[in-house]
């Protein structure tokens, strides 16, 4: 249990970031009983998601090499959870912080954001993220000196914060028992660094991406990389599989957890676990062992307004 | 009568890259039809055997066709109807 008792005493909230606990799932893997499967619960982190690890260490290490100086605001296209770290990272250590995103994003998230003080541009909807990230870039040509731009979809930083935090983390609490490592492909920042990790244990882990089965999705946080902007620190060759996953089986699995595991997660996450659980019972059916750790990115209460729970739910 | 519908990017493989397309019908579920024999695939994209899509919102203007009779809202002359998907990935 240990791993759920925060017992430390830390000096800054930036200290709060990783070492999340890994909660082996019970009712949703009930078909496969001899394949473990391991949630990585990043909601954990004190801005809510895996993001607060990219985010602290793009700011960390800008700090560092001097691309980021005082005075200098932070700006980035993000369309939540990313936002909510460098906002809850900015007030912390004193950066000011402007997010661009798309209109609309779930009311939480801006809200969440607008809370830590941070300004917010809205770009066109009917762009989705891509539109964001082209309207950030513009408005940092325009005058370059003032702003700090950490383009998320291209700093090494991002891929760097897993593979010095998460793939060390699944490595030491489970050890040599991992054969599958399951997560979802935004910036695709998780899995790159997670998987360069895992790919240099000394026995091989087969690292699966989890995709949107279509490019009109509602899993917000994935990329359906075939009708993206592909980010450039994404690399096809770090994994060994892309898994598409459709919206219903992503926000179906996302009800499963939070009535049979007690975990409210966001639907991205309902669709690595439902990855991850097809896996376990492909592994049981071959009669081949196995166990999965799969990224749980945030909780499902952000997503409640614009997006409805109810399953029923007719117009 | 024409509306002028507007097409979200992800959507934009079926309408040949155009962000605005336009369509016939009284109401927004005629215009849906319209849109299919126009663009074939659309429709599916946005509705399932239970109405619109858990994650697409259809504006008329600036109102969200759930709050106005759904697919059954009528059309005046000169609306225009947006389809926005209700999340941002990425």
């Amino acid at each position: 249990m240990s791993g759920w008792l925060r017992a430390r005493r830390i000096e800054s909230v930036v200290e709060a970031v990783g070492d999340t606990p890994l909660l082996q799932l019970r009712s949703v893997t009930k078909n496969a009983p001899d394949v473990p499967v391991y949630a990585k619960l990043e909601f954990e982190n004190p801005g809510g998601s895996v993001k607060d690890r990219a985010a602290l260490r793009m700011i960390l290490d800008a700090q560092k090499d001097g691309r980021l100086t005082k005075g200098k605001r932070l700006i980035d296209s993000t369309s939540g959870n990313t936002g909510v770290a460098y906002s809850l990272f900015g007030a912390a250590l004193g950066i000011r912080v402007t997010l661009v995103m798309p209109s609309n994003v779930s009311q939480a998230r801006k809200d969440i954001a607008r809370a830590f003080g941070t300004e917010i541009i809205f770009s066109d909807p009917l762009e989705g993220s891509d539109g964001a990230m082209r309207l950030a870039k513009k408005i940092v040509e325009e005058d370059p000196d003032r702003w700090f731009y950490p383009d998320q979809y291209a700093n090494p930083s991002n891929p760097l914060a897993h593979y010095y935090g998460t793939g060390p983390e699944i490595l030491r609490d489970v050890g040599d028992r991992i054969t599958h490592f399951v997560a979802g492909l935004g910036t695709s920042g998780t899995m790159m660094g997670t998987a360069r990790r895992l790919k240099e244990h000394h026995r091989p882990i087969r690292c699966v991406a989890v995709e949107p089965d279509s490019p009109f999705h509602g899993l917000e946080g994935l990329k359906h990389m075939a009708s993206s902007i592909v980010p450039p620190i994404y690399d096809p060759k770090l994994h060994d599989e892309v898994f598409p996953v459709s919206t219903e089986d992503g926000w179906d699995m996302a009800d499963r957890l939070a009535r049979e595991e007690g975990l409210h997660v966001g639907h991205s996450s309902g669709a690595n676990v439902f990855a991850a659980v097809k896996i376990a019972e492909r592994l049981q059916a071959e009669g081949k062992p196995g166990c999965v750790v799969v990224i749980v990115a945030d909780r499902g209460d952000r997503y409640f307004s614009p997006l409805r729970w109810e399953k029923k739910y007719v117009w | 009568m024409d509306t002028i519908v507007r097409i979200p990017a992800a959507l934009r493989t079926l309408t040949g890259g155009a962000d605005e397309v336009k369509a016939s019908g009284k109401t927004v579920g005629e215009v849906i039809e319209d849109l299919e024999r126009r663009h074939p695939g659309l429709k599916d994209r946005l509705l399932d055997e239970k109405g619109v899509r858990r994650f697409i919102n259809i504006y008329v203007g600036e109102e969200d066709v759930r709050f106005t009779g759904g697919l059954a809202t009528e059309l005046k002359a000169g609306d225009q109807i947006s389809i926005i998907p209700a999340i941002a990935g990425g």
